[in-house]
């Protein structure tokens, strides 16, 4: 295990090389010039070339990249241009809220969509079946603004139960951190749930007929024993795989969400830099996301072979 | 004994304070419509970061709600005769949130600051004092390149935010991280995209009018959802409210609804002459940006997009403006004078125009609105929605036909006007070149009298709305809502929030 | 390890084709999903036929009216007929949801089977470029693809194809991994069958179930991501209708006009429903091991 670990490190180094150059270009690839956006409203052509000077745009593509990463080897990812922030504060600030946010919108994933899952392949053709994937597939097509507006309104606005929006750290109150995180985090679960759910039925059908799970029941195994230690198993590879992307999906990509219970998470992060043009702060979020996906990946790959114990032995 | 009897006393006169004014802790919370940029009133361009700096940062002059210039850190000021140095006492007693000083010394340093900081954006907004002169402790002269009657107007936003020359100097560029004014409230703590806080300065010159401990200004980009906040009592304001929640805000007893028609405007910028593409119909003919003005109904569009709750419009200022021209009075469609101009023009079997538009609600659904009436007179409109950055780059660039944008509009009338309408201007995208408007527009910028300044507008506007170079539509409202605790609230023009005199009663 | 272990083992042959279909055919849920399906093709595409108002109509005595007998599904928030746009925005709606799917299969599953059946320098090489893909962010491959491209609803469904393209490479991979270790697919290496034949024979039908589930799941978020895109200048651009589209505005008017989003969602989730049903349909029908 620890040589295939190594290995994949290893590998993982030019990966993260080829994004840091891809992440680069952007600068070039993306329409908009960002001191157009950040000369503010009057964009005084003066002023326009002295930014333009100061934050070396002048300078050729490849110049600016090699500065940019000097520093970011040191550990400095620059300054946002639009609060002049050091990037890697403002991701301090954010990755914990992000982190917070994906664990718990997981465990509502993990926790509704696998048992759904099971159920409705277990009692597949029956009415269970039919409402657990009638539910599922609402959960996947109610937008997240809806369900997240209509929440607001509804325990909010109207029970008065929950905090409508914000963001309490954990360090500093966490009943209260998690109170607040409950809504969103139950937003993006269902949603996320759906796939799971679907996933896991489908896969826990193919296994259910496969032999080494007949040869389970034909040897007398309680049903519960069978299905959830044979079957359950094996289904497992989409699942493992799914959960890692998604996760990764959940730390970038909760934009709306974040938007409508007003978290500062890295989607609303990422997407306020892209549109401000602030690309210091692109960059660094990038980076850092590309970093987690390679780490979820791994940890995916590492779950097969602790799944499956014929992988282990070749 | 007598300390006990001080005691006893001061015991009761706090009972009675409270009574009479609401001293208990109270945190106002304002949603705002999205997080402020950097905070430093010399680098910062955002409308958001300007509600803050209402908080945290006195100016020299104010304005009042009709626009008139009023004293705030400036006591009072005397411009020469010959209009080219500007001479004004200061208030004593004032102090930075870091204790330094303010006097004539400090003015003079923030003045350089703007104009000599590689970052700053105030550049050109004090382009005219070339030197200041410190004649006293508490007085200052501005010397100018000649008359501007501009000045003052600017000296009551940013460009007259007033900074501890201390902290300044310390923090540089990195000022805004953590800055220092003489606000009624000092700078706390600040999360990027989650929100600003600050708490009162003891020691603020007005502190008996500032009825709130601490300030806490969040970011909550979504219309309906910073309405539901309020409702739910997470918030205790909001600005900029959607026209179409009004009905919704209106009904709710525990909330006030305040609104004030802002400075600016919405219109469609046409390419005149920019680069290869102003070389079309649209940018070569004015008859034809003629026809589509006379295609649209402003007042319905108004009706049906915002409810009536905005001010149509058809000048660069909106009709309650003293500046209005009232010669040109807005009208409503006249479809057979656009197809007729449209026949003149060579096409009476219709012609296309793309515009480009940021891609948001509003200005889809306005736009939308305006392709259906334009319809009408055969003038076939096609839309690209594209966000703001890439938008703006394109008109810049001249790499459009017709672009639909606004201006968040400026207290003194050459803000709306002077760098849209002259040559070379650095708002000037349509590169719309007249002489004669140049020569009004740098007329009324030296005018000494509001009424020779306002003949100068008035001519101006005649050729503007003649050539219509930008084509208005509507004047945006400023709405905030509030809860009905709070009193004493004040809408201005210019959509800031002031909190002085504000009370909140539980 | 005989032939005949191999027999009993999934294979898809001509002969399997037709009790395939047989099977789909009694498949009762299947039949619902293919019906919903087929009706909102043929809305789709009947939609220039049917006798409904224009979709870009304006009536601004009628803004964000509740439905009615006049406007069945109600008005827009500029007077437009919600049942009108509901049915030409089908047409672009599922163009999204069916294209773009269809392009992230065809490049997905077969890097998929390449780089978790052969592993080594091809899976490093796949899986590397595989997490380059999903760092970026969909917004950002939304907005130079916008630039580059320039609007139309083709380049928004390559956007959106692109960016779905790495979740199914990743699931064929990790199960092939899985599958490549079975005691028949070493059989079949045993007796020497070429590898194109291992994988399609022994390999893909394995793969097949977890990638049709994905493929109809991500026929909804399409849908949905078109929507996005239309506004950053990819897509349908207004007044044209998209279901997407429609929902987005109606994020406004939650409270004054719910059946603004109301009908996009019912729709958007019938869709998804039917493809579904269908999905599971075949999925039983090709799975070999099914009686």
């Amino acid at each position: 295990m620890l040589p295939f670990l190594f290995r994949r490190i290893l590998i993982a180094l030019p990966t993260i090389v080829l994004i840091s150059i891809f992440v680069f270009a952007l600068q070039k690839l993306l329409p908009g010039d960002p001191l157009l956006v950040l000369a503010g409203e009057e964009r005084d052509p003066e002023t326009l070339a002295l930014l333009r000077e100061k934050y070396r745009f002048n300078d050729p593509i490849w110049m600016q990249y090699f500065a940019w990463v000097g520093n970011a080897l040191q550990g400095d990812l620059g300054v946002s241009l639009r609060t002049n922030q050091p990037v890697t504060e403002l991701m301090g600030q954010k990755l914990p809220v992000t982190i917070q946010l994906a664990v718990m919108s997981m465990i509502f994933a993990l926790v509704i969509g696998i048992p759904a899952g099971i159920l409705s392949a277990v009692k597949k053709g029956t009415a269970t079946d039919y409402i657990a994937n009638l539910v599922a597939l609402s959960g996947l097509s109610i937008p997240n603004f809806w369900l997240g507006i209509m929440l607001i309104l509804l325990v909010s606005v109207k029970w008065q139960l929950l905090p409508a929006s914000g963001y309490v750290p954990l360090s500093e109150d966490i009943w209260q951190s998690v109170r607040t995180m409950l809504m969103p985090s139950f937003v993006l679960g269902t949603a996320l749930a759906a796939t799971l759910m679907r996933h896991t039925r489908s896969s826990m059908l193919s296994v259910m007929n496969a032999d080494y799970v007949r040869t389970a029941r034909a040897k007398g195994l309680a049903e519960r024993v069978v299905i959830l230690k044979h079957a359950l198993r094996n289904a497992l590879t989409p699942i493992v795989t799914l959960t890692a992307l998604l996760f990764g999906e959940l730390v970038a990509g909760a934009v709306l969400t974040e938007q409508i219970f007003t978290i500062p998470g890295f989607g609303k992060l990422i997407v306020d830099a892209v549109f401000n043009r602030d690309y210091a702060v692109v960059q660094g979020v990038v980076l850092v996301t590309a970093a987690g996906f390679i780490v979820m990946n791994l940890f995916a790959d590492m779950m097969y072979f602790v799944l499956n114990p014929r992988l282990r032995e070749q | 004994m007598l300390n006990l009897k001080t005691a006893v006393i001061t015991a009761l006169l706090g009972a009675t304070a409270l009574t009479a004014s609401p001293a208990f802790a109270k945190d106002l919370r304002i949603a705002l419509q999205s997080d402020a940029d950097v905070l430093d009133p010399d680098q910062s361009r955002t409308f958001v970061g300007r509600i803050v700096y209402a908080s945290l940062c006195d100016k020299l002059v104010d304005i009042t709600p009709d626009l008139e210039i009023i004293p705030q850190l400036a006591t009072s000021w005397v411009t020469s005769d010959d209009g080219t140095s500007v001479t004004m006492q200061l208030r004593e007693g004032v102090l930075f949130h870091d204790g330094t000083a303010f006097n004539a010394e400090a003015v003079a340093a923030n003045i350089e600051r703007s104009q000599t900081m590689d970052e700053s954006r105030r550049k050109s907004e004090l382009k005219s004092i070339t030197s200041t002169e410190v004649t006293g402790e508490y007085e200052i002269k501005l010397n100018l390149a000649g008359p501007d009657a501009t000045l003052l107007a600017q000296l009551a936003d940013r460009a007259g935010m007033m900074v501890s020359p201390t902290a300044a100097n310390a923090a540089g560029v990195d000022f805004g991280l953590n800055p220092v004014c003489s606000g009624a409230f000092s700078f706390t703590e600040r999360v990027a995209q989650d929100k600003i806080v600050l708490t009162k300065f003891a020691d603020y010159w007005n502190a008996d009018e500032i009825h709130f401990d601490s300030v806490t200004f969040l970011p909550i980009p979504d219309t309906t959802v910073r309405l539901a906040n309020l409702q739910s009592g997470d918030i205790d304001m909001l600005e900029r409210l959607a026209a179409t929640d009004l009905t919704q805000a209106n009904g709710d007893d525990s909330i006030v609804v305040e609104s004030a028609v802002s400075l600016g405007y919405q219109g469609i910028t046409f390419n005149i002459n920019n680069g290869e593409k102003g070389d079309n119909p649209w940018g070569n003919d004015k008859r034809l940006r003629q026809a589509l003005s006379y295609a649209i109904d402003r007042e319905a569009l108004n009706q049906v997009v915002f409810e009536g709750a905005f001010a149509p419009g058809n000048q660069s200022f909106p009709s309650s403006s003293p500046w209005y021209n009232a010669s040109l009075p807005l009208e409503g469609a006249d479809v057979a004078k656009a197809k007729a101009l449209l026949t003149e023009a060579g096409f009476a079997d219709g012609i296309d125009l793309e515009v480009q538009v940021p891609n948001s609600t509003e200005p889809l659904a306005v736009m939308q609105v305006v392709q259906a009436m334009a319809a009408q007179a055969g003038i076939n409109i096609q839309l690209t929605s594209k966000e703001f950055a890439t938008l703006l780059a394109d008109q810049s660039a001249g790499d459009f036909t017709a672009s639909q944008i606004g201006w968040s509009g400026r207290v003194d009338p050459d803000g709306n006007n002077h760098s849209f309408m002259v040559e070379g201007g650095g708002l000037n995208d349509a590169k719309y070149s007249n002489p004669k408007m140049d020569e009004l527009m740098n007329a009324a910028r030296v005018a000494p009298t509001t009424a020779e300044r306002k003949a100068f507008y008035d001519e101006a506007m005649v050729i503007m709305l003649d050539d219509l170079p930008r084509l208005f539509l509507y004047h945006v409202n400023w709405i905030w809502a509030y809860s009905d605790n709070m009193k004493g609230f004040t809408a201005y023009p210019d959509g800031m929030i002031r909190l002085e005199g504000v009370t909140w009663t539980e | 390890m005989t032939n005949t272990a191999l027999a009993s083992e999934p294979v898809l042959t001509a002969k399997t084709e037709n009790r395939v279909w047989k099977k789909f055919r009694s498949h009762k849920s299947a039949m619902v999903g293919g019906v919903l399906v087929a009706f909102f093709i043929l809305i789709a595409i009947a939609a220039p036929i049917l006798p409904i108002p224009d979709p870009a109509a304006t009536d601004w005595g009628a803004v964000r009216k509740a439905p009615s007998l006049a406007h069945w599904m109600g008005t827009d928030e500029i007077g437009r007929d919600v049942l009108s746009r509901m049915i030409w925005g089908a047409q672009a709606s599922l163009l999204a949801g069916v294209v773009s799917v269809s392009i992230a299969i065809a490049i997905g599953v077969p890097l998929g089977l390449i780089a978790g059946f052969f592993g080594g320098w091809s899976d490093a090489v796949i899986s590397r470029c595989t997490e380059a893909l999903l760092a970026a962010p969909f917004l950002i491959l939304a907005i130079a693809l916008a630039a580059f491209l320039g609007p139309s609803l083709t380049n928004a469904m390559i956007a959106i194809g692109i960016s779905a393209t790495p979740i199914f490479i990743r699931l064929t991979r990790g199960e092939v991994i899985n599958v490549k270790s079975e005691d028949y697919v070493d059989s079949a290496r045993a007796i020497g069958l070429p590898t194109p034949r291992i994988l399609s024979r022994y390999i893909l039908p394995n793969v097949l179930p977890p990638i049709l589930v994905q493929a109809t799941l991500t026929i909804a978020t399409a849908i949905i991501a078109e929507a996005a895109l239309s506004f950053l200048g990819l897509g349908q651009q207004p007044p044209d209708p998209s279901w997407g589209s429609m929902l987005n505005t109606a994020k406004n008017f939650l409270n004054q006009a719910p059946w603004m989003a109301l009908w996009p969602g019912i729709s958007i989730f019938l869709v998804v429903l039917g493809f579904n049903l269908l999905g599971d349909g075949l999925r039983d029908a090709l799975d070999p091991r099914e009686h």
